[in-house]
């Protein structure tokens, strides 16, 4: 392949590529949001967007293989729609409806397509990295080359299960990679009140240092920059090198999720946890411009890999995917309560 | 005697700084309860009139938070976590479990530990797995912890503030589709049943129904709703210790039982219920005590929430077939 971008391994495809898979991850997300006021009622219970995380994940994903896994958080739409699972399958399942991705049994929180690797999510925060590590483990007497990658947020390595996962890796020299989307904030908790690195000025990778695994701080903003850390990471973990941690930071452009509200009181998307709690609205409005998606987009286009037109077709065309999967969702049926039985066991 | 109209809430939270006012060895502590106040608001307002010490952010670490709780109260303070949803909680279990219930006994009483542990519990906001869950059985199973649920925003009020009074850790559970519920509180503590005594919520002569948090609403909507038989509603407040005078003298009255919870019937509460009243009161019962609960599933996705938890026509469908024998 070609280096076009001084990224090894991203011919022109595969970074026009990157770039699409960005922007159906933002117009999904959009699409998810939307939902909220367009069909009120439609969405129950918890969502958590990732939109301004699209570099990251596009980044991280963009460097497994075919037969390599991940596992994720609640806040997962992005991973599985990069991996190829459909849209409409997956808008289905955040509005509960039988034709979703899970029958309707997962919801926005739980999206699992095994079939193309994707393990599956904890809503319990934290508690994917174990399992994830299992996995890896699994890769690794299995003796076929594959790696995991374990995604999880800046609150969950406060967890035991963060750092009982990480030795277990390290000792056992597993092929995994953490990668740590550091957005500053765990609901409205900022990083700096709860995390003693952050606390001390220091980067959330150092927390790799006590069990003994390389760590590293990414621009999660920079496609490439992910693609190269992750990548050299996973290069690594194949090769039998053993884990990595990889912190990206990313800023979520959304709130945490949406309102939490009484039966039958319509639920919302409220304004990012910066401006209603921190009255920071300066540091959102400094994340909004470096917003990802036009960033790379405009990448792209000065370097000529992308023409302005090319661009254009290519959000156009996640538009109309989107809005096909937003009325398949809608059309689709809801999950008949008597199946709830059939699935509790094996 | 004053009263004001407060939502379970705003109770809640009402009940919180009087004990913070009234001892400043009360502590608070949770993800999310100082600057944000709460997911659900409960601690509103209060980081800013106690300051960060006494009302503390946390990291995401329940298991920190509940142990730290326990070292704290080592030390004499009286520390109330705020666990942010049912399922959460189970990472502190150990601590709970293990550490928290064990200790009075096994240092033969030196050691106290007046911790409450919060805990927003049950279905019906919309929400799935993890969420929903109503895990109540799991504590009452371990001795050594009280067990309460409020029900109502006066019982919030004053409840929260003899859990937070008691010698011994409490598992405090509060309905969360109740939280916006509206009723007047009676703000003067001293006219308070005791925390662990049951009351009946509705007198009636002819079917007892027992509940506990989320559920004694809808079970008062049931007798509402029956205009045939008369039932009587007991709201049990605390499973652990169980009030069984109040419900044995109401059953030897109307003869019928019918208990309601959003946990799964098997292996829950239900099952103790309906095996002590039959050992204290079988003589007296017309039919077996009857169990409306949740199914033996994981709780469900919210499109099928509704037909999960129990409504006032399981409730009353339990009563007709009390009726049957
Ligand atoms: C064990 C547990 N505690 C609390 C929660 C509630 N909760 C859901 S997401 C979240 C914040 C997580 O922050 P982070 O790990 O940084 O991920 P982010 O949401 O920022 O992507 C919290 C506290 C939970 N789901 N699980
Ligand atoms: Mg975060």
């Amino acid at each position: 392949m070609t280096d076009t971008n001084g990224v090894e391994g991203l011919d022109r495809d595969r970074l026009v590529w990157m770039w699409t898979q960005m922007v159906r991850v933002r117009e999904f997300e959009e699409r998810v949001k939307r939902t909220f006021e367009e069909h009120p009622g439609v969405i129950r219970g918890h969502t958590h967007l990732a939109d301004g995380a699209e570099a990251s994940i596009v980044g991280s994903l963009a460097t497994l293989r075919p037969g390599d896994q991940l596992m994720t958080t609640y806040r997962c739409h992005g991973y599985p729609l990069v991996l190829g699972t459909s849209p409409k399958a997956m808008m289905a399942e955040i509005y509960g409806k039988a034709a979703g991705l899970c029958g309707g049994y997962g919801g926005s929180m739980h999206l699992t397509d095994v079939s193309r690797g994707f393990l599956g999510t904890s809503g319990i925060v934290g508690q994917g990295i174990p399992q994830a590590t299992g996995a890896a483990y699994a890769a690794q007497i299995r003796r076929q080359g594959q790696v995991v990658l374990c995604f999880f947020g800046d609150g969950a390595t406060k967890q035991g299960a963060f750092h009982e996962s990480l030795n277990i890796a390290s000792l056992w020299k597993l092929p995994i990679v953490y990668v740590l989307e550091n957005n500053n904030y765990n609901v409205v908790t900022r990083v700096e009140q709860e995390d003693a690195n952050a606390a001390a000025g220091e980067p959330l990778a150092v927390k790799a240092r006590a069990h003994s695994m390389p760590g590293v701080t990414v621009d999660g903003g920079d496609p490439l920059a992910v693609y190269g850390e992750v990548g050299a990471a996973v290069a690594r973990a194949r090769d039998g090198g053993g884990p990595t941690l990889v912190e990206s930071k990313v800023y979520r452009l959304s709130a945490h999720g949406n309102s939490i509200a009484p039966p039958g009181v319509p639920l919302h998307f409220p304004e990012h946890e910066a401006i209603t709690t921190f009255g920071a609205t300066e540091e959102y409005e400094a994340a909004k411009r470096g917003d990802p998606v036009p960033r790379f987009r405009a990448k792209l286009v000065t370097d000529t890999t992308l023409s302005p037109a090319e661009a254009d077709r290519i959000t156009e065309a996640a538009r109309t995917e989107m809005q096909e999967a937003v009325e398949f969702g809608l059309e689709s049926e809801l999950p008949k309560p008597e199946d709830a039985v059939k699935y509790v066991y094996a | 005697m004053t009263t004001e109209t407060l939502t379970l809430a705003k109770a809640l939270g009402a009940g919180l700084r009087k004990a913070m006012e009234d001892d400043p060895k009360v502590l608070i502590m949770g993800e999310d309860v100082g600057k944000l106040g709460g997911v659900f608001r409960v601690t509103d307002g209060l980081q800013k009139d106690f300051g960060e010490s006494r009302v503390i952010d946390t990291p995401l670490a329940e298991s920190g938070i509940v142990g730290t709780a326990v070292g704290l109260a080592l030390r004499g303070y009286r520390p109330v976590c705020e666990i942010q949803f049912d399922g959460f909680v189970f990472p502190a279990v150990d601590q709970i479990i293990s550490q928290l219930a064990k200790m009075h006994m096994r240092s033969l009483g030196a050691i106290q530990l007046p911790v409450v542990v919060r805990i927003p519990c049950g279905g019906g906001i919309g929400a799935v797995e993890h969420h929903s869950e109503s895990p109540e059985v799991h504590f009452a199973h371990a001795a050594g912890l009280r067990v309460v649920a409020c029900s109502n925003p006066a019982d919030a009020y004053t409840m929260i503030q003899q859990s937070i009074r008691s010698a011994d850790p409490v598992i405090f559970f509060e309905p969360k589709r109740r939280y916006w519920d509206k009723a007047p509180v009676e703000m003067d503590l001293a006219a308070a049943p005791p925390l662990h005594q049951a009351v009946v919520a509705r007198p009636g002569d002819d079917v007892t129904v027992l509940a506990y948090g989320p559920m004694v609403k809808t079970c008062l909507e049931a007798a509402a709703a029956d205009d045939e038989r008369s039932l009587e509603v007991i709201d049990l407040r605390s499973i652990n210790p169980l009030d069984i005078e109040t419900i044995m003298a109401s059953v030897r009255k109307t003869g019928r039982c019918v208990v309601a919870h959003e946990a799964p019937v098997f292996g829950g509460f239900g099952a103790e219920l309906a095996a002590r009243i039959t050992e204290r009161c079988f003589y007296h019962l017309e039919a077996p005590v009857l169990r409306v609960g949740g199914f033996s599933t994981p709780y469900p996705p919210s499109r099928v929430e509704e037909q999960y938890l129990p409504n006032l026509d399981r409730i009353l469908d339990a009563v007709d077939r009390t009726f049957g024998w």
